[in-house]
C-alpha cells in the first residue's frame, strides 16, 4: 500500500478549509460560525504537520520540527480564543437572547 | 491773468467753506457771494477783449508731447457766456442770502454754489474738449449735490439720482464723440481743429451726433429730457441758476463752440437736420406738457425745456448766422428765465412753500413788485415786442423761415403755446382771488430778494437792444427790424396764446381743461417717464432673471451643488461596501484569496 502522499494531505486540508470558510460565510448561528472557524484552524494545522512530515532532514532522516512547534502555538492560541470567544457569545446571548447574527445589527452605520 | 482768477476764485471759496468754515454759515454765505461778485467784476473788466491765443500749460504729457492741456480761451463767445454765468450767478447768490437764510445746511449750499460757479467757468473758458469734459462732469456733480440739497426728502434724493443717471447716458455718447473728433482731427484744442480732406459724410455726421449726445443729456433734449422737471426738487435759486440759465445751456454753448471751431458747413445736412428736429420736437413736447402742469416750478421747467429746444433747433438749422442766434437766445433767455425762477422762488417763499398755482391767486395786490417783475419776465418769455425775448425769437423765426418752413411753423406754434401757458400761470397766480390761507397771508418779500428781481427785470427788457447787446454779446448779429412775416407771425402767436389763456383761465377756481384724456396725457408728461420706468424695470427684471439662472442653475446647481452631489454619490457607492456584515467581509476575503492564488499560480 502506497504511503499517503503530500498532495493528498493538502487536498484534505484544502477541503477542510473550504468547508470551514463556507460555514463562516453562510451560517447564521454564531456558535456554528465559531466551530467553522476552528475547522479552518485545524486545516492550517494539518497543512503544517503534513509539510513537517514531508520535509525530512537529509542528515538524520527526522522531520522538520519547526512546523510542529508552530502547530502547538496555533492550538494554544485557538484554545485561548475559544475561551474568550465563548465567553463573549454567552455574554451576548444573555444580553440579546439570540445567537443569530442577522439579528445582531445594532452597530450597523 | 484775469481769466485764471475767474476760474480760481470760486474754487478757493468752495474749498475754504468746505474745509474750514462749515460751522460759520453766515461767513460762508458772504465769502461765496463775494467770490461771485468778484468774478462778475472781472468779467466786466474783460469785456471787449478777444484773446484767441489760449493761456495754457500742459497738465499731462505722453511721450514728451503734451497730451492734456489746461488752457483758457477768452474770446467773444466765452466772455458773453461768462457774463451770463457770473451775472445770473451773482444775483442768485444775493437772492439765496435771503431765501436760504434759515436753512440748516446753508454753508453746504453755498459751497455747492461756489463749486458750481467754478465748474461752469471751466466749461465756458476751456480751450480743449478734454478740459471741457472734466468740467462738464463737475457741473453734473454740483448739480447733483444741489438738487439733492434737501436729501432727507426722498423725492429730492431720487431727483438728484435721476439727473445724474440720465446725464451718464448722454455723457457716454459725448465721450465717444470727443474721441472720434480727436481721431479725425488729431487735436482736442478748439482753435487748432481742422477737418482733413476726404472724410466720408457718414463719419462726420456720426461724430457730430455723438458729440450732440452730450448736449442732449446736459441740455435736457428729448429723449433725455426727463431729469430736468424732476430737478426742480432742489432749492429755487439753484433751479434759476443751474437748471434754467447756465448749466442746461452748456450743451448749447458746447455745440456752438464746435460749430465756431469747425464750421457747420463741414457736417452733412442730415446730421444738422437731426439736431434741428430733436430741438424742435423737444420744444413742442415741452410746451404741450407745460400747459397742464400745476406746480409753478414745473411749468417754468417745461418752459425752459421748450426754450432750450429753440436754441438746439437754431443750432441745427445751420444756415447763415444760426449759431450766433442760438447763442443770442441763450443770452436773453438766461436773464428772463432766471428772473421768472427767482420770482417763483419769492412767491413760494411768501406762500410758505406752497407750489401749487391753484392754491395761490390774487397775489398781484399782495406782492406788487414781485408781480411786476414776474410780468416783465413773462412778457419777455412770450416774446412781447420791446422786450429781449422779442429780439431773439424774431431772429429765430426769421432764420427758420428762410431755411426750413416746417420748422418755422413749429416755432410759431410753440411761441403761441408759450404765451398760452405763461398767460395761464400769470392769470392763475396773480389775478383772481386768494384760493388758500397761504396765499391770503402772503406779503412782499425782503428788499434783498427784490433787488435781484429788479436787476434781472431790467436785463430781461434791455438785454436784447443793440446798445446793450453789442458790448455784452459781441457775437450778436443785429438784424434791422422789419415788419414782415416773422414779425406778424410772432405778434399773431402772442395774441392767440394770450387770448386763449384769458378765455380759459380768467377768474377760474380750477383748471377747466383738465378733464379730458389729452390734457391728462400732457399732465402726465405724455407718459414718457412712466414708460422709462417700465423699461428700466423690465430691463432689470430680465437681467435679474438671467443672473438668477446663472446663480441658481450654473453656480449653485452645477458647480457648488454638483461637487457636493458628486462626493455624496461616491460616498453612497462605498457605503454599500461598508455593510458591517462580517460574513460578507469574509466572503470577499475568500474571493480575494482565490483571486490572488489564481493570479500568482496560473497567470504568468
Amino acid at each position: 500500500m502506497n504511503p499517503v502522499s503530500l498532495s493528498e494531505y493538502l487536498m484534505v486540508s484544502g477541503i477542510l478549509f473550504a468547508i470551514g470558510l463556507a460555514g463562516v460565510i453562510v451560517r447564521r448561528n454564531i456558535i456554528v460560525i465559531f466551530m467553522c472557524l476552528e475547522m479552518m484552524l485545524a486545516a492550517a494545522n494539518l497543512t503544517l504537520v503534513a509539510f513537517s512530515r514531508h520535509n525530512l532532514s537529509t542528515f538524520d532522516g527526522l522531520p522538520d520540527y519547526n512546523g510542529q512547534v508552530l502547530v502547538f502555538f496555533i492550538i494554544t492560541v485557538a484554545a485561548a480564543e475559544v475561551a474568550v470567544g465563548l465567553a463573549i457569545i454567552v455574554a451576548l446571548y444573555r444580553a440579546r437572547q439570540t445567537v443569530n447574527v442577522d439579528d445582531l445589527t445594532s452597530m450597523r452605520g | 491773468m484775469h481769466a485764471w482768477l475767474l476760474l480760481l476764485l470760486p474754487l478757493l471759496s468752495a474749498a475754504a467753506i468746505h474745509l474750514g468754515l462749515k460751522k460759520n454759515a453766515h461767513l460762508s454765505a458772504l465769502i461765496s457771494t463775494g467770490s461771485a461778485l468778484a468774478t462778475l467784476i472781472l468779467t466786466i473788466l474783460l469785456l471787449g477783449n478777444d484773446i484767441k491765443e489760449p493761456l495754457q500749460f500742459a497738465w499731462a504729457s505722453f511721450g514728451g508731447e503734451p497730451l492734456i492741456n489746461i488752457g483758457l480761451v477768452v474770446d467773444k463767445m466765452a466772455i458773453n457766456m461768462m457774463l451770463v454765468v457770473t451775472g445770473v450767478g451773482t444775483l442768485v447768490h444775493v437772492f439765496s442770502l435771503a431765501y436760504m437764510a434759515s436753512d440748516e445746511a446753508k454753508a453746504r449750499y453755498f459751497c455747492g454754489l461756489s463749486l458750481f460757479m467754478f465748474s461752469m467757468t471751466g466749461i465756458v473758458l476751456a480751450d480743449n474738449f478734454l478740459m471741457m469734459f472734466i468740467f462738464w462732469e463737475l457741473v453734473g456733480l454740483s448739480s447733483y449735490l444741489l438738487i439733492g440739497h434737501w436729501f432727507t426728502k426722498a423725492s429730492a434724493a431720487d431727483a438728484a439720482k435721476k439727473a445724474f443717471c440720465v446725464n451718464r447716458i448722454g455723457d457716454w455718447g459725448f465721450m465717444v464723440g470727443i474721441l472720434m473728433l480727436w481721431a479725425i482731427t488729431g487735436t482736442l484744442t478748439f482753435g487748432e481743429m481742422n477737418l482733413p480732406e476726404g472724410l466720408t459724410a457718414g463719419i462726420l455726421g456720426a461724430t457730430l451726433l455723438c458729440i450732440f449726445c452730450g448736449a442732449v443729456g446736459k441740455s435736457a433734449q428729448a429723449p433725455l429730457h426727463v431729469w430736468l422737471p424732476d430737478a426742480m426738487e432742489g432749492p429755487t435759486p439753484v433751479s434759476a441758476l443751474i437748471h434754467a440759465a447756465t448749466m442746461v445751456a452748456a450743451g448749447v454753448y458746447m455745440m456752438a463752440r464746435v460749430f465756431v471751431s469747425v464750421g457747420f458747413e463741414a457736417f452733412p445736412q442730415w446730421s444738422t437736420d437731426t439736431i434741428a428736429w430733436v430741438g424742435g420736437i423737444t420744444s413742442l413736447m415741452a410746451a404741450l406738457m407745460a400747459t397742464q402742469q400745476n406746480d409753478i416750478k414745473k411749468i417754468l421747467a417745461y418752459s425752459t425745456l421748450s426754450q432750450l429746444g429753440y436754441m438746439v433747433l437754431m443750432l441745427g438749422v445751420a444756415h447763415g448766422h444760426s449759431t450766433e442766434i442760438s447763442m443770442f437766445h441763450l443770452y436773453t433767455h438766461a436773464w428772463f428765465k432766471a428772473l421768472l425762477f427767482l420770482g417763483s422762488g419769492a412767491i413760494i417763499y411768501a406762500c410758505h412753500h406752497e407750489q401749487n398755482i391753484w392754491k395761490m391767486g390774487g397775489l398781484f395786490k399782495k406782492m406788487p413788485i414781485t408781480a411786476i417783475t414776474f410780468a416783465v419776465g413773462t412778457l419777455a418769455l412770450a416774446g412781447f415786442p420791446m422786450t429781449s425775448g422779442f429780439f431773439s425769437k424774431e431772429q429765430i423765426l426769421h432764420e427758420t423761415l428762410h431755411s426750413n418752413i416746417y420748422l418755422f411753423v413749429l416755432v410759431a406754434v410753440v411761441a403761441a403755446m408759450t404765451t398760452f401757458y405763461m398767460g395761464r400761470l400769470f392769470i392763475v397766480v396773480f389775478l383772481g382771488e386768494n384760493r388758500s390761507k397761504h396765499s391770503k397771508d402772503a406779503a412782499e418779500v425782503k428788499p434783498i430778494m427784490l433787488l435781484p428781481l429788479v436787476l434781472l427785470a431790467v436785463m430781461a427788457v434791455f438785454s436784447g437792444y443793440k446798445f446793450v447787446a453789442e458790448p455784452l454779446a459781441p457775437q450778436f448779429h443785429h438784424v434791422p427790424f422789419e415788419a414782415k412775416t416773422p414779425f406778424f407771425t410772432s405778434i399773431g402767436a402772442i395774441l392767440l396764446g394770450a387770448a386763449g389763456a384769458f378765455v380759459f383761465y380768467f377768474n377760474k377756481k380750477s383748471d377747466p381743461l383738465s378733464n379730458n384724456p389729452v390734457s391728462k396725457a400732457f399732465a402726465n408728461r405724455l407718459y414718457i417717464d412712466k414708460g422709462y420706468d417700465q423699461l428700466v424695470k423690465y430691463g432689470i427684471n430680465v437681467k435679474a432673471a438671467v443672473i438668477d439662472f446663472l446663480d441658481g442653475f450654473i453656480i449653485n446647481g452645477l458647480i457648488v451643488g454638483g461637487l457636493a452631489r458628486c462626493s455624496a454619490a461616491l460616498g453612497q457607492l462605498f457605503n454599500r461596501a461598508q455593510s458591517g456584515s462580517l460574513q460578507t467581509y469574509s466572503l470577499l476575503m475568500g474571493v480575494g484569496v482565490l483571486l490572488v492564488i489564481y493570479l500568482t499560480v496560473f497567470v504568468k
